[in-house]
């Protein structure tokens, strides 16, 4: 199986195409494959607020979320980050590349 | 060997017509001329690239007229003989009221559901 | 270096417009201080990343003057990354699209950048260990 690094700027307030990457995300998962969603820029604002159970979701179906630290942080969205979700340095997408990880964005 | 891409597109109609193209279909086409080996996944509103008849002739402003206006269909059909495998999510073209009548011959339609499956077919998938 | 890597991205973005031109930056600024060669392939709007006749302005909103603003210009940070390239022993090889740098009439970007085509892009693909794509919206 493969490995997916799958990155999410866009937010499920602004854009209704955000649930198409996260059912990707989770079919990806439920294939076999090792899959991280990587959430940056307002892709985070997912993490806060009603849309965070759509992230339990995906992380149910056995996908790492990472969140875009500095993301977060100039969104002032602190601590208190949806099951599942965890604050992670922009470097894991370099290690990601760098692994040969299957890498898309959205 | 030449690494397998699948250029998945799906912003419609974004700079269409000062381009005279869609950037991404005529970087494919480029690509492909280049020696890559590409497919071509097109979802959301890109579906509507496939369907014949698009017309956007006519665009003047004072008396600049545009002479060469995008011809979206044709650019993707032309892909097909070139080897270049177009595909198109099932369910973004019903949801979007397309009848695959209306769909240039060649196209390939796939589930929505079997893209993971479809992704793993590719050693890049890049997102346009 | 034991684990060099080459990273390929390709850009689409204009600057001033969205946060993907400075979060690409970023990745670029991680890749280089790893000691990664990056290739950057600037398609469309991104060829005004490095344009040469951005200049900083002042703050008048803020009451700051040109110098206390201290305003970005996307092409001072890329003139960076290549001066941070050279101290960590990794390459930049940041390839403007022709065609794209043509039509916007872009083609006075600053040192480091070089034109070039699609072809450059395949290469970049086929040669390179990994390739993000970061397309406009």
């Amino acid at each position: 199986m493969a490995k997916y690094l799958l990155i999410e700027s866009r937010d499920p307030f602004e854009s209704n195409d955000v649930p198409y990457f996260y059912e990707l995300a989770s079919g990806l998962a439920r294939e076999g494959n090792e899959v991280t969603l990587f959430l940056a820029q307002n892709g985070v604002l997912a993490a806060r607020g009603t849309k965070a159970a759509a992230l339990k979701a995906v992380a149910d179906a056995g996908v790492q979320i990472l969140a875009d630290d500095f993301s977060l942080r100039e969104r002032a969205i602190g601590g208190g980050l949806p099951a599942g979700v965890k604050a992670s340095p922009l470097d894991v997408v370099i290690d990601q590349l760098a692994e040969g990880r299957k890498a898309l964005w959205h | 060997m030449a690494k397998k891409i699948l250029n998945v597109i799906e912003s419609a109609y974004r700079a269409t017509l000062e381009e005279q193209d869609d950037t991404i279909v005529w970087l494919t086409h480029a690509m492909k001329g280049a020696g890559a080996d590409l497919g071509v996944l097109l979802r959301g509103n890109a579906v509507n690239y496939a369907v014949k008849g698009q017309d956007a002739s006519g665009l003047s402003f004072g008396e600049r007229k545009q002479t060469q206006p995008p011809r979206l269909d044709e650019d993707l059909g032309k892909l097909l003989p070139k080897g270049v495998k177009v595909m198109l999510v099932q369910e973004d073209v019903s949801e979007r009221g397309i009848e695959t009548s209306q769909l240039i011959g060649g196209v390939e339609l796939v589930a929505r559901a079997s893209l993971p499956k479809l992704f793993g077919g590719y050693d890049m998938v890049w997102h346009w | 270096m034991a684990d060099k890597k080459t990273l390929t991205f390709a850009i689409m973005d204009p600057p001033y417009e969205n946060p993907r031109t400075t979060t690409v930056l970023r990745l670029v600024d991680l890749a280089v201080k790893r000691g990664y060669d990056v290739n950057v392939f600037a398609y469309e709007g991104a060829v005004n990343v490095p344009f040469a006749k951005q200049t900083p302005h002042a703050n008048a909103v803020h009451g700051r003057d040109v110098e206390q603003e201290d305003h970005p210009n996307p092409k001072d940070w890329v003139a960076a990354l290549y001066k941070e390239a050279e101290k960590r022993g990794s390459k930049i090889d940041w390839v403007q699209c022709g065609l794209c740098v043509d039509e916007r009439g872009a083609g006075e970007f600053i040192a480091g950048p070089r034109r070039g085509s699609p072809a450059d892009f395949v290469k970049f693909a086929e040669e390179s260990d990994n390739t993000l794509v970061i397309p406009t919206k």
